[in-house]
């Protein structure tokens, strides 16, 4: 037992596997925020005036803003002056036309990672929009999705070339004025994946984005848009990994999700940041705002999340239901070990005659982890017939680490059912000892338990996240035991 | 704090400039320091208000802007046939009418020796002896405590000698007899250790009248005790009533709470419960009635302290009307707790489609070895039982009413007062629709 113990802690302690950084040049603006950060970024992406103003309003509505304080997470204060808004993959004039003409230094990361995407086109069948350092250097399958009238591409060329479906839904969902970090995100956001989907298409691969930081001190500040127009169809990826680095480094992303009349719109992230070392020192601050509405009756939208990296975590995919009989749905997976911190969780604010919403929450606590859950459910007083069930489970792997459970339930309507269960627990003695007196070790067994405890939320994943987030979680978790 | 809040904390500092001398324990250093403090501490936060966590969902600007008597005077009507009605069978009875004690309207009856059942005035000017550690051990947990501190003038004080068994219940009665008053109780039972008894600690009021209920009860149990505390608030309807619980738990202790809500027009409950030893196990139930524009809210907060505690939580409540309820348990089990047991439940029935109710059940949890589970549920009767109902014969106004009545009758169940619970059986009939809402 001791001997596997040992081994066990090996594993548990296990250095992040995808730590390195590339050495590209990058494009960056002088450290610090104010008004001429802002017009130098819009001028350098050549935007349209009404950006512009746009991000000018965010940027001033931030001003009279405050750091939220209600979540459970510590962090030294941040130092918004001393981080580079801006940064960019030096290109070349015109930027890459096909993968040939990108940057080697760049491919050969994305090998590292994993990603490479020359076979991806071929075997996977996904089209990869990915985000090397805020701005989007190649894209694949676009032809064969233009075809379908699909429109899937940077956030920047999206606002250069369908200006009038970026005014029209940019802010839509995620309000400039809606947080802090939302807010700030609106004011600087450098650039994200932009998707709309026309009446009656069924997208016929799955949409991924790979994230990535780079430059050193720049954080990210990506924004993504998806549009399902009515009866669409559409699954979209997203996938991080991040280069080690001792300093902390922020991330304020904004998703935004529209599905209109009939549309279903799968979101599925696995994030894999970079959760600091082991003493808790660096790591990546990720403060997201993800939030769809589901503004046509019978759409439906649903996230799907497995959470592992970043040393904070602060985001709770949210889905407004606004139409009727629309359905929200919330899987999550969220994994701190070390001295990670998670406080994640959903909203389902019920609008809509008899929408209906379904989240399940697993936290899984290692070492001096704290994982939080904070969830809503607001039943609206027009939401007549709406339900909710909600399940939160924590698993508790290790006596100094946390969990912790803040469902806020607000109902107003009497024909209103809302359920929400909660349950805290850590494996037990006698499911290990069942385990190993079958002949699996101890770390299998752990890792059997974790994975069955998590099953629900991964069969919500497509194919090839699955994999990803049980290799993923194999890595930091099994040898909380012992 | 804008001017109207800042006018309001500048008119409690007068008044307490005006009363502090004439408040008792005056002559202890002690005392004269934690009022003083307390009122700092109270003039520094002023009254909470929506953007505090802890206060999200009740509004507490009436209660601010009441201009409230914060001396009230003792009362002196004949009140004997309200007593009458409202005293239990068998019981040890002490009257509180706007506060103070009065000897001539309580029934305290024979208890056994050593058990003292007397005012908290009496002591504090008497022998004051015990109660600097059991009254200002713990900051106070709110601005409405602090307040109470500040003003405190009375209140039951109870000490259980260790080992002995009260058998009748000692009930608390509080009478509010005359409009615009704030009226601060403090209770304090010292439970020895092996004790056990049970108390009632009942709020009432003479006619529909507005007026400030701020009570704080300190409970203290010592290795073994049991005590039951049953709150019964049957405020006047245009009262405001905040009550604060402090309870605190050596070894093998048990406690024991239910909080019957159903008077007032805006009603806050905190039970703060330490479970400050081992193998100490605490029940937490409740029920709210609510109609109309009433506001009722309960924050409970159990803290696992040390290992192998237990406790069970269950909350329920019937809204009707535009009424509003707001459920907030807590549970904490801190680090070293290991082996703690938490159950929570929290389930609401509403009646009606004005009606709303927010609930936030909570565990925060940093040991490993924990069981803990909570759930919380906001629905309507179920229409399988109704139809069940109405299929034996049952019109369906009456099944409905029938499972309403039930379904509140569980926690009314579980309070262990034969008396108590014939008196709740009662309040229950007469609040509760007979002929149900029709569908």
């Amino acid at each position: 037992m001791l001997k596997e113990a040992a081994k066990l802690d090996e594993l548990v302690s296990q250095e992040y596997l995808h730590g390195f950084v590339t050495d590209v040049e990058s494009d960056s603006v002088p450290q610090g925020l104010n008004e001429e950060v802002i017009h130098l970024i819009s001028a350098k992406k050549e935007e349209p005036e009404f950006m512009l103003e746009w991000r000018l309003k965010a940027y001033r509505h931030w001003l009279t803003m405050s750091e939220p304080g209600w979540s459970t997470i510590h962090h030294p204060p941040i130092d918004y002056q001393a981080i580079s808004y801006y940064s960019a993959p030096r290109s070349r004039k015109d930027g890459p036309q096909s993968l040939a003409d990108v940057d080697p230094e760049l491919l050969r990361t994305y090998e590292k990672l994993g990603v490479p995407l020359e076979e991806r086109e071929l075997l996977a069948g996904v089209a990869v929009d990915a985000v090397f350092d805020s701005v989007s250097v190649a894209t694949t399958f676009k032809a064969k999705l233009a075809e379908m009238g699909i429109i899937f591409c940077s956030f920047s060329e999206a606002v250069l070339e369908h200006p009038e479906l970026v005014r029209q839904y940019l802010g839509s969902v995620v309000p400039f004025t809606d947080n802090y970090f939302a807010s700030l995100n609106s004011a600087v956001f450098s650039d994200g994946s932009f998707c709309y989907i026309p009446p009656g298409v069924h997208c016929p691969m799955e949409l991924s984005t790979y994230f990535r930081i780079n430059a050193l001190n720049t954080g990210q500040f990506e924004r993504t848009l998806i549009i399902a127009d009515r009866d669409s169809y559409v699954s979209y990826l997203e996938g991080c990994t991040a280069p080690m680095r001792d300093e902390n480094q922020l991330h304020a992303a904004v998703v935004e999700l529209v599905a209109l009349e009939n549309a279903r719109i799968r979101y599925a992230t696995v994030q894999n940041w970079y959760p600091g070392d082991k003493n808790g020192k660096g790591g990546i601050y990720n403060f997201v705002t993800k939030r769809g509405e589901c503004r046509g009756d019978n759409s439906r939208i649903s996230w799907t999340q497995v959470e592992t990296g970043s040393a904070i975590t602060w985001k709770y995919p949210s889905v407004i239901l606004k139409g009727d009989n629309s359905y929200g749905e919330f899987h999550s997976v969220a994994l701190t070990n070390n001295f990670q911190q998670a406080d994640t969780g959903t909203k389902m604010i019920h609008l809509g005659k008899h929408t209906r919403s379904h989240i399940v929450s697993k936290g899984i606590s290692a070492g001096h982890g704290r994982n939080a859950y904070r969830g809503l459910v607001k039943i609206a007083r027009t939401a007549v017939g709406a339900r909710n069930y909600s399940q939160c489970d924590s698993l508790l792997l290790g006596d100094r680490c946390a969990a912790h459970t803040f469902p806020y339930i607000e109902v107003k309507h009497s024909s209103a059912r809302v359920e929400h269960e909660a349950t805290t627990s850590r494996i037990g003695e006698d499911q290990l000892f069942y385990c190993q007196s079958r002949g699996l070790s101890a770390e299998d067994a752990v890792s059997m338990i974790v994975n069955g405890f998590c099953k629900e939320v991964f069969q919500e994943l497509p194919m090839e996240f699955a994999v990803e987030a049980q290799k993923l979680l194999g890595i930091s978790l099994e040898g909380s035991i012992g | 704090m804008n001017a109207r809040q800042v006018a309001s904390v500048n008119d409690y500092l007068d008044a307490f400039r005006r009363v502090s001398s004439f408040l008792p324990g005056q002559q202890l250093d002690w005392l004269r320091e934690s009022r003083a403090e307390a009122i700092g501490r109270f003039a520094q936060q002023g009254f909470p208000t929506l953007h505090n966590e802890e206060w999200k969902y009740t509004n507490v600007t009436a209660i601010e802007h009441g201009r409230f008597n914060l001396l009230p005077p003792h009362g002196s009507e004949f009140l004997s046939r309200l007593i009458d009605s409202h005293a239990l069978l068998d019981s040890h009875i002490l009257v509180f009418v706007n506060g103070h004690l009065e000897p001539g309207l309580s029934r305290p009856g024979k208890l056994p020796a050593d058990v003292k059942l007397t005012s908290l005035s009496y002591r504090l000017e008497r022998s004051p002896d015990d109660l600097e550690e059991a009254l200002v051990t713990y900051p106070p947990p709110s601005a409405f405590a602090d307040l109470n501190l500040a003003f405190m003038a009375d209140g039951a004080y109870i000490r259980l000698p260790p080992g002995c068994v009260v058998k009748a219940p000692i009930q608390l009665l509080f009478i509010a007899s005359e409009a615009n008053l704030a009226i601060q109780p403090r209770n304090l039972v010292l439970a020895g250790a092996g004790c056990s008894a049970s108390l009632v600690e009942h709020h009432v009021a003479l006619g529909d009248i507005s007026y400030f209920t701020n009570a704080v009860t300190d409970i203290v149990l010592d290795a073994g005790a049991s005590i039951e505390h049953h709150k019964l608030q049957q405020e006047s309807p245009s009262a405001f009533h905040i009550a604060t619980v402090n309870v605190s738990q050596a070894a093998k202790s048990r406690f024991i709470s239910t909080s019957f809500a159903l008077g007032a027009r805006l009603s806050r409950v905190g039970i703060a419960v330490r479970l400050d030893a081992e193998d100490a196990r605490c029940d937490l139930d409740g029920l709210y009635l609510a109609d109309g524009r009433q506001h009722v809210d309960h924050h409970t907060r159990i803290d696992h302290l040390q290992p192998r505690c237990t406790s069970r939580e269950r909350y329920k409540g019937v809204l009707d009307g535009a009424s509003r309820a707001v459920f907030n348990g807590r549970v904490v089990v801190h680090p070293d707790a290991q082996g703690s047991d938490a159950v929570q439940t929290n389930h609401n029935l509403l009646l009606s489609d004005a009606a709303e109710i927010d609930t936030k059940p909570q565990l925060e949890i940093w040991a490993d070895d924990v069981k803990c589970s909570h759930g919380a549920t906001v629905g309507q009767l179920d229409e399988d039982q109704v139809f069940y109902l109405c299929s034996r014969g049952i019109g369906e106004s009456a099944a409905r009413a029938m499972l309403t009545r039930a379904f509140a009758m569980e926690v009314v169940n579980r309070v262990g007062i034969p008396a108590l619970q014939e008196k709740l059986d009662e309040l229950l009939h007469a609040r509760l629709p007979q002929r149900g809402t029709a569908c």
